[in-house]
């Protein structure tokens, strides 16, 4: 009972200074990280309804999941890339990030399309 | 070479003493890049130049016919090809089930040049890509090899693999097969995805998932790359070298390349349903969770991510197992546990031969020989080791992946002797980067020593001015100190820009560089063998080009004491086809010239070298291997009209049927169980000779490629390729007639005799047939009347004399039953000679039927006299 106790205080705590470390990031990455997470979102509804409904148009089905996770991937990405803390990519400009970020979702997109059947 | 190598293997402060010089450095690796563009291309002439511009082998030509297709009708009508002059009845759709790749590509090329007004035919096209491609692949190297370990070893690997025998093998002119292009395509994917590693740009991801839908198109050797890419991530998430630029490397690739796998026809949904795919989506989960950790890690005090950690674990693991669960489930559930054939045999290198005898029975589908490393990647072998030491020094994500790289493709060359092409540019790139490091260490000791010399003297010079003593007990330290300054004389002239490009190897080489300096002569003697040994492998690869790869396998020559001999044999068979017989006429044959016949003669064919249906083909390894009657049937089941069979024993060539018959009688025993290969072997030995058993004597292989043989050499019957006798010498063919026979007797071609006509009436036992010029000898037949009795009969006549009987010119017109092999020449003496012929019977005739009337008149005076 005890260590049950100990565990949900320490959940609590990790959860309160996940909280606060978060909350200092910078608002163009949260909105990147509210792009994401409703695109793994998207993807996850399309997911249960294949469980539901069955995956019959199999290739209108890949393209809708892969649409979403490939665009949540490619957000991680140019979110990686314009972190200021990163040190990786600091003489990367911003919107040279961007420009790539565009051409790709640009092919993703096109393949989709052709892809959607 | 040296020379060259030395400027530009040393872009580092020994060398670059100016940014005019680092220019002049890259302006000379450009000419150098250039000429090994050339190399490659003209050392892949050879075939062209011995023999002519053809299309090689089998697989080539069926690339060459859906070129063609391609050129003629068009994209849309090249995908939706439905090609019903292959597997009759069953036919093949094609758009749907090849690599469109290089046909796309060589399509491409073609159209180009029309719209530039240069008439190449697509045949010439075809030839020359593979030649093209393969400088393209030797520039992809150089890139790869840049990335990893700098221009130096990327020129020297560039060399290497322009003229590396175990691409040459597969990409000389008029090697047309998915390959050529691929190795191509291989190299670059992996140069995209190592520079999108080293910069963590998501354009070259972009581009590097753009190349690997070009790999996917032309090969489909393309799951190396996808199982490859994902043990190199783990690798290094496991080694703790995880970076976000592996996250960007890898990640967009998968999605955007599984999707682009998938629009490739004839990858489909295998591209999310098979498992040899499986292995890139848990790498894909794997690579998320880390991320995650480490970004949590990144935004968390360490004391809260222990925590995070532990919580985290006791959770995943749970979940883990599930989803291990779950896969192993589906993988289970679905047929052959998920994996084709080809790739279950290349995990089990015995899996083909117990199970997959039709994957077995292709020789390049067998594990290699040592002597064939050496024949194909010949010194390399000996300097890959020392390449992935200098790999390891230092160890980046790079040179981690090119290590992987080769490790496992010298894991698949085991398997099979075909995926020696994958380990060649491995091969390549490590003795590239090994030669390098090596005229790196030599070049810089000589440097080093030449620097020393010049250096002694300018101090003995100023020992002189200045008077102070240099004493020899100290030369070990001034050394030290010559050296020192030897390096920090260029970083001091050089501009700060220059500086900081050349920061990392100039502190690598702090680091290195006082134990690799060697004394002067041994460098001297080590960069004299060096160049040895790189002589001696341009020596081999240029042999092996013109030798050993360039024979286009449908043109064959031999040496032999009285000159050059050409056997054009497989090629006037084809064009005997395609002029004598009708245009819907189906040939069988082995699948091996199935592809041949279809490009070449224009014939349906029963199976070709596409061996996408076992059964078909087991259907005709039954017909060969059956008696004549049984085969027969089966061949006038598929409405076949003639066999065509490959026989070298005339001339030894070696890979004919009959070497091939126990194939045949496998894949057949292996579908229709009355066929058994004990039956064709005696004592467990396949022989021909007399020793032969009854089955094998009688089977329809035996009697097509050994009928009429004995008469080629006056009753002996030597078959030159099995040296011995043949076992039946005398025989003749109830099923099937010979129609022809090429001019070394490579290839024969019988026709099936027609089904007999059921005899009307009583069936005699001779069971002759009786044909009628008219109904009104029927009738008289039917009516049993004797020809001889009756008077306006042909029989009546010449045994009553009326007409003429015994003369010579009968004897031309009799029927002979022996087939004559096509000749020109005689065919037109025989039209010839039968209007003299005719002529001159019917003067004969004349002349009988005067002397009858004459003599019918003195009959009749001496009867009234």
């Amino acid at each position: 009972m005890g260590k049950s106790a100990t565990t949900k205080d320490d959940a609590q705590a990790l959860f309160q200074s996940l909280r606060s470390a978060y909350s200092a990031t910078p608002t163009n990455l949260k909105i990147i990280d509210l792009y994401v997470v409703f695109a793994v979102f998207t993807a996850l509804i399309q997911v249960v309804y294949m469980a539901i409904v069955g995956s019959f148009p199999f290739n209108s089905f890949l393209s809708g999941v892969l649409s979403c996770v490939g665009t949540a991937v490619l957000a991680v990405c140019l979110r990686i890339q314009v972190n200021k803390e990163n040190k990786e990519f600091k003489d990367l400009p911003p919107e040279r990030a961007f420009a790539d970020f565009v051409l790709c979702n640009l092919v993703l997109h096109l393949v989709i399309m052709n892809f959607l059947g | 070479m040296a020379v060259p190598l030395d400027t530009i293997t040393k872009p580092t402060p020994a060398s670059s003493t100016s940014t005019l010089r680092f220019a002049f450095g890259n302006v000379l690796a450009f000419f150098i890049l250039l000429l090994i563009g050339v190399l490659a291309f003209s050392i892949r002439l050879f075939s062209v130049i011995k023999y002519e511009s053809v299309i090689h082998e089998f697989d080539p030509y069926f690339n060459y016919r859906v070129t063609q297709f391609l050129t003629k009708n068009g994209i849309y009508d090249f995908w939706n090809w439905f090609d019903d002059r292959t597997w009759y009845p069953l036919g093949r759709v094609i758009g749907g089930t090849v690599y469109p790749g290089l046909t796309l590509t060589a399509g491409t090329i073609w159209k180009v040049l029309q719209s530039l007004n240069i008439p190449l035919s697509v045949e010439t096209v075809c030839v020359f890509t593979a030649p093209v491609f393969s400088a393209f692949a030797a520039w992809a190297t150089y890139l790869l090899t840049k990335e990893v370990k700098g221009t130096g070893a990327g020129l020297t690997a560039a060399v290497l693999l322009a003229m590396v025998p175990s691409y040459i093998s597969r990409s000389v002119a008029g090697s047309y097969d998915n390959e050529a292009v691929a190795i191509f395509a291989l190299i670059f994917t992996f140069y995209l995805y190592v520079k999108t590693l080293n910069t963590g740009s998501l354009f070259y991801a972009t581009l590097n998932s753009i190349s690997y839908f070009y790999m996917v198109c032309s090969w489909g050797g393309y799951t190396f790359i996808i199982n490859l890419i994902p043990m190199h991530v783990l690798l290094c998430i496991v080694t703790g070298r995880y970076s976000s630029r592996l996250y960007i490397a890898y990640a967009p690739l998968v999605v955007l390349g599984t999707l682009l796998a998938a629009l490739v026809p004839v990858v489909g949904f295998n591209a999310v349903m098979t498992s040899e795919h499986f292995a890139s989506f848990l790498v894909f989960i794997v690579i998320h969770v880390v991320a995650l950790a480490y970004y949590i890690k990144g935004i968390l005090s360490p004391k809260m991510f222990k925590v995070a950690a532990t919580l985290v674990v006791s959770v995943g693991l749970v979940v883990c197992c599930a989803v291990i669960a779950v896969l192993v489930a589906v993988v289970a559930s679905s047929p052959t546990k998920g994996w084709s054939g080809r790739s279950l045999s290349l995990l089990d290198p015995t899996y083909a031969s117990k199970y997959i005898p039709i994957i077995a029975s292709v020789s390049e589908h067998q594990p290699p020989t040592w002597p064939s490393y050496f024949m194909d990647i010949n010194v390399l072998a000996f300097l890959v080791p020392a390449g992935i030491i200098a790999c390891f020094s230092p160890l980046s994500d790079a040179s981690a992946f090119v290590i992987l790289y080769l490790v496992m493709s010298v894991y698949f060359s085991g398997v099979m002797v075909r995926l020696m092409l994958v380990l060649a540019p491995a091969a390549c790139i490590m003795s590239g980067i090994a030669l390098s490091e090596a005229f790196d260490v030599f070049t810089r000791s000589i440097k080093f020593y030449i620097s020393s010399l010049s250096e002694s003297l300018q101090t003995d010079a100023g020992d002189i001015v200045s008077g102070n003593n240099a004493s020899p007990q100290n030369d070990v330290l001034k050394t030290d100190k010559r050296e020192d300054a030897v390096k920090e004389r260029p970083s001091r002239k050089n501009k700060k820009k220059d500086k900081e490009i050349v920061e990392k190897p100039s502190v690598k080489s702090k680091i290195e560089k006082r134990p690799l300096v060697l004394p002067v002569e041994a460098s001297f003697f080590a960069l004299f063998l060096t160049v040895l040994l790189g002589a001696f492998y341009v020596v081999h690869s240029v042999w092996a080009a013109a030798e050993a790869y360039s024979a286009p396998s449908i043109v064959l020559t031999s040496h032999s004491h009285d000159g050059l001999h050409v056997f054009d044999d497989f090629r006037e068979a084809y064009a005997w086809l395609s002029h004598n017989t009708e245009v819907d006429d189906k040939v069988a044959s082995w699948w091996d010239y199935g592809y041949q016949t279809t490009a070449m003669a224009n014939r349906t064919v029963i199976v070709d070298n596409n061996t996408w249906n076992n059964t078909h083909i087991a259907t005709v390894g039954t017909a060969m291997s059956s008696p004549e009657k049984a085969a027969w049937e089966i061949f006038n089941s598929l409405d076949v009209k003639y066999v065509l069979v490959v026989f070298g024993g005339l001339v030894g060539y070696p890979s004919d049927d009959i070497n091939k018959f126990l194939w045949m009688v496998r894949i057949g025993g292996g579908v229709f169980p009355h066929i058994k290969e004990p039956d064709y072997l005696r004592d467990g030995q396949y022989r021909i000779d007399s020793q032969a058993t009854p089955t094998m004597l009688n089977s329809l292989m035996y009697k097509l490629s050994y009928f009429r043989f004995v008469e080629t050499d006056g009753g002996k019957g030597y078959d030159r390729v099995r040296r011995t006798e043949i076992g039946k010498k005398y025989f003749k063919l109830t099923h099937f007639e010979e129609v022809f026979t090429t001019h070394h007797w490579m290839v024969r071609i019988y026709k099936l005799k027609p089904q007999k006509n059921r005899i009307r009436g009583k069936t005699k036992k001779s069971r002759s047939i009786f044909r009628f010029c008219r109904s009104k000898c029927h009738k008289n037949f039917k009516m049993k009347r004797n020809p001889r009795k009756v008077k306006w009969t042909k029989a009546y006549r010449r045994l009553h004399g009326k007409d003429m009987t015994q003369d010579s010119t009968f004897e031309f017109e009799r029927k002979r039953n022996r087939p004559e092999r096509y000749d020109r020449n005689l065919t037109e003496n025989t039209l010839k000679a039968i209007k003299t012929i005719d002529k001159v019977r019917f003067r004969r005739e004349e002349t009988h039927h005067k002397n009858r009337f004459s003599q019918l008149i003195i009959g009749w005076f001496g009867s009234i006299n």
